[in-house]
């Protein structure tokens, strides 16, 4: 048996007038039944992407998968057709996007919105069934049942939130693909959805996909990490591998070393230099070349392999090629 | 170093022209409407140097309802005027009164727009209810019983036509300004003290031209026929002088038998019309930024 | 030497609405020293961008007095408080829409010295311009580029670089990393903190990134629904903070570290309600763990241990 969700090598391109956009590069990512990915990475990294094409809803005419496969339960994604599709999406995987704000209908209430998943997806189940259903879902992710008859605007930022997240889980995907679920709400509210989902997590048993740019929440929530920089994943491994920092990739080192800590005092912080990778252009070598400060000649001239550095640790970076940190010496 | 500076700038403005003009000419109509109104705009232009003013008014009894020949390309009307000749200097009045009439409809829109949408409170109120009963009665209408009250004459219809396409013009201003007022380069232009005037003349008025100009354009076409319009009522232009719809009024007893009298200044009121609403979706393709991918 | 460079008394800004009065600003009291940096932390709704902008004037107060260099602001007229109005500036946390997109780099800069200064002629305004750039890390080459050719952390830049035009002596930042990457905010806090230490600047930083508070501000005021809950200095805060709900708050910080991974969370119940009409208790109170009946009363601030100080009785005996 194959690995649950498995993506290879998968290139996608963005064609606009005046540009070609690489936003995925040969990104390869493998999740186990019931684990939690967290993918990490700025701006245009092309986290979102992975998540549209897994889901086939990348925008037409302008996206294109244009290398590589995607596997979800031995299901080819790429090859599936628009009914097969159409299943996958909310019953199989689903999606919860990152502004609670514009990913509700606003003219539909709450309950209709929880209720269409099912009319979709379970056309067999009877009414009451159905009603049975909503109530048990908005009980699940803390809102009293009787708010079901209320309007999108009625629900404040969190509440929203938690909305997204039951018509996410409504019909009981396997795969959830949760896109930056807490950026836009404040820490006290995003620790209060963080609970609730690893709560729902531990009853439901699902695989997720957890997008954010924020390393602290990923350490929270998460079972393990892929670094995404430039569209492929350049550091893969454990919580504890990748957060003991011990060995990382220049670039996760770089995002550790930005972020203020509220332990410590610092005098100044040590930024990566440089700016974000013009997706637009296609370097040979290393995609964060540029920015690093072990980068040697060969960085430049060829991409480097995935290195094993121990357990399910890898790191794409020569500094690791026998799994021994080289010094630039 | 100045110099590599400004050799840059020109780079840059003209690329920013470049993607625009790439925009545009993605929209084949709109190509095709531009070459239409370049044709038109020439060939009016440069009339007098291959068709002289005579041959407008001259009548001939003798050439009465010639059918179009090499002579006379569109034929002769019921004077035996050249029809080709009138048409071709109708265009110009045609042409010149829309530009008019719409220019100063851009200028005043402008003007009430941004005061409405900037300063809010009672100027909005006053400027745009006022703006709505001008709205309320239909254009055609209201040209009809200005030009009634002030009297017959271009400068008089040009009069009606403003003022019943300023309130169009005034709306499309406000709702852009509206949604410009709360940026925060206009709270960071208000942090160091720029006057009202200014923040309205650097700040709001430089982003809200690509909108007001594609209106403009819609609104040019419909002007143009409502001039014709008001021309074919015999309240416009007044006959022997040519305009597109004087034209088709003075013919319209002889269009049963000669029936391209009619359909040769239909035809052109028709097709300038409609270049005019191609370029102007052109243009609202090439100029507005939620189109940028 | 009396070095506060600005204060404000008792300010509160009220907006009428039709549901109620807002309270966005109700009673703040605070004092700003030349070359410190004062943190204003809370949550979305809490005040922190309307207390900034009332008090570099972008609102009229509807109480309460701003001084700046002991002056009162409020009070001035047209042409003395134009005269005054270059020492403060603002920078905004959109990167895209706090730059007009028809402007290229070196006019955005140049607008506001071409408003307060307009005696300067143009070699000496460009001269400014050119080292305003220098100064916030600009690369010659944007001179004439516009900001839609740039990435957010450079957008900042020219939004800084704007404000610093007219050597202001105080600058209100709300938000300005918030909506930038990491590694890119990094170079932003440190630009901010290199400048300060440059010119003396004094900052207000409104944000609600506790971290980032703590390493950049001298003094951290935490605000909610409109009220400050509890006002100290970086290190006395960080050491012993007092109120739940700056305690809540730093507890529900995701953290980077390892050992803390898994630690139990204070979280707090319910969101922040919108300070229309409010009872005159603890705001706070609807939310808070420990709440009992004395919290109804109004809470004052008082001085829980030098120079701290906390609105929650519970916490002061």
């Amino acid at each position: 048996m194959g690995k649950f969700l498995e993506v290879k090598d998968l290139h996608v391109q963005y064609k606009t007038d005046e540009s070609v956009v690489y936003a995925l590069n040969g990104l390869t990512l493998d999740v186990e039944k019931g684990e939690t990915v967290g993918l990490v990475g700025e701006t245009g990294a092309g986290k979102t992407t992975l998540a549209l094409s897994i889901l086939k809803l990348l925008p037409e005419d302008v996206g294109k998968i244009t290398k590589g496969s995607i596997y979800y339960n031995g299901t080819d994604v790429i090859a599936a057709g628009k009914n097969e599709m159409r299943r996958l999406r909310g019953e199989e995987i689903s999606m919860i996007f990152q502004d609670p704000m514009t990913s509700l209908n606003p003219v539909l209430t709450v309950g209709e919105q929880i209720r269409e998943v099912l009319v979709l997806h379970f056309p067999d189940m009877t009414k009451q069934e159905r009603e049975k259903r909503v109530d048990e879902i908005l009980t699940l992710v803390g809102i009293p049942p009787e708010r079901k008859s209320q309007y999108p605007h009625q629900f404040s930022g969190g509440m929203k939130q938690r909305v997204v997240i039951a018509i996410a889980l409504v019909a009981q995907p396997k795969l959830l693909l949760a896109d930056e679920p807490t950026t836009a709400l404040d820490v006290t509210i995003q620790a209060q959805i963080l609970q609730l989902m690893k709560d729902l997590k531990q009853k439901l048993n699902t695989s997720m996909i957890f997008i954010t740019h924020d390393l602290g929440v990923v350490m929270e929530f998460c079972d393990s990490v892929a670094v995404v920089y430039g569209g492929e994943v350049i550091e893969r491994g454990t919580i504890e591998e990748i957060y003991v920092r011990e060995k990382n990739h220049p670039y996760t080192e770089g995002l550790f070393n930005c972020i203020p800590d509220l332990g410590v005092d610092t005098h100044r912080l040590h930024p990566i230099e440089g700016e974000v990778l013009d997706p637009t252009l296609k370097p040979a070598g290393c995609k964060f070349a540029d920015r690093c400060r072990y980068c040697r000649d060969n960085c430049k001239k060829s991409n480097p392999d995935m290195y094993h550095i121990g357990g399910t640790h890898f790191i794409k970076c020569y500094r690791y090629t026998d799994g021994e940190v080289q010094t630039n010496e | 170093m100045k110099k590599q500076i400004t050799e840059k700038n020109t780079c840059k403005k003209s690329s920013q022209l470049k993607m625009i003009v790439k925009r545009f000419g993605k929209n084949r109509l709109s190509i095709i409407g531009m070459v239409i109104i370049l044709i038109l705009v020439a060939a009016i232009a440069l009339a007098p140097l291959y068709c002289s003013y005579d041959k407008v008014i001259q009548q001939s009894l003798s050439q009465r309802f010639l059918s179009p020949s090499a002579e006379h390309f569109f034929g002769t009307d019921q004077y035996g005027r050249d029809l080709f000749a009138r048409i071709v200097y109708g265009g110009r009045i045609s042409l010149f009164c829309g530009l008019v009439t719409i220019g100063i409809a851009f200028v005043a829109g402008m003007v009430l727009g941004c005061a409405a949408g900037f300063f809010g409170g009672m100027t909005d109120t006053i400027i745009m209810r006022f703006c709505d009963v001008l709205m309320a009665i239909p254009g055609l209408l209201l040209a009809m019983a200005i030009v009634s009250a002030l009297g017959q004459g271009i400068g008089n219809m040009l009069i009606a036509l403003s003022i019943s396409q300023i309130p169009r013009e005034a709306r499309t201003a406000r709702s852009c300004v509206m949604t410009l007022r709360n940026q925060e380069y206009i709270e960071a232009a208000k942090t160091c003290g720029t006057s009202r005037f200014r923040i309205i003349w650097r700040h709001i008025v430089p982003n809200i031209l690509g909108p007001m100009i594609i209106d403009v354009m819609m609104g040019l076409g419909s002007t143009i026929l409502r001039i014709a319009s008001l021309g074919f009522l015999g309240i416009g232009i007044a006959s022997p002088t040519p305009e597109w719809g004087t034209i088709i009024s003075e013919n319209q007893i002889n269009i049963r038998y000669y029936p391209y009298l009619g359909i040769i200044p239909g035809l052109f009121i028709m097709i300038t019309v409609l270049s005019f609403n191609f370029i102007g979706d052109g243009l609202r393709d090439a100029l507005d930024p939620k189109m940028k991918n | 030497m009396n070095d506060i460079l600005l204060e404000t008394v008792n300010l509160k800004k009220h907006f009428p609405t039709n549901a109620g009065v807002v309270h966005a600003v109700d009673d703040v009291t605070l004092q700003i020293r030349r070359g410190e940096t004062l943190g204003v932390v809370g949550e979305s709704g809490c005040g922190k961008s309307t207390l900034g902008r009332t008090i570099i004037r972008l609102y009229e107060p509807t109480e309460g007095d701003v001084k700046f260099e002991g002056k009162s602001i409020p009070g001035l007229k047209g042409k003395e408080f134009k005269k005054l109005q270059p020492n403060m500036q603002m920078i905004f946390q959109d990167p895209y829409s706090s730059l007009n997109p028809r402007m290229s780099v070196s006019n955005i800069i140049a607008e506001p010295i071409k408003v307060c200064n307009p005696s300067m002629n143009k070699a000496q305004r460009m001269e400014k311009v050119e080292r305003t750039m220098e100064l916030c890390g600009i690369p010659p080459r944007l001179f004439n580029v516009y900001p839609h050719e740039m990435d957010g952390g450079r957008r900042q830049r020219v939004g800084l670089a704007r404000a610093l035009a007219l050597d202001p002596k105080f600058i209100v930042c709300d938000e300005p990393v918030s909506a930038l990457d990491v590694s890119i905010q990094a170079q932003i806090l440190n630009l901010l903190m290199d400048l300060q230490e440059r010119q003396q600047l004094s900052y207000m930083f409104i944000t609600h990134d506790l971290c980032v508070v703590r390493h950049i501000s001298h003094n951290i005021m935490v605000m909610y629904m409109g009220q400050v809950v509890e006002y100290a200095s970086r290190e006395e805060l960080f050491a012993h903070q007092i109120h739940p709900y700056t305690r809540a708050l730093l507890s529900a910080i995701p953290t980077t570290d390892l050992n803390r991974r898994n630690q139990e969370k204070l979280l707090l119940k319910g969101e922040v309600a919108n300070p229309i009409n409010p009872a005159p208790g603890c705001r706070f109170a609807p939310r808070c763990p420990y709440a009992s009946e004395k919290c109804r009363e109004p809470q004052r601030l008082t001085e829980a241990a030098p120079g701290h100080f906390v609105a929650c009785h519970a916490c002061v005996t």
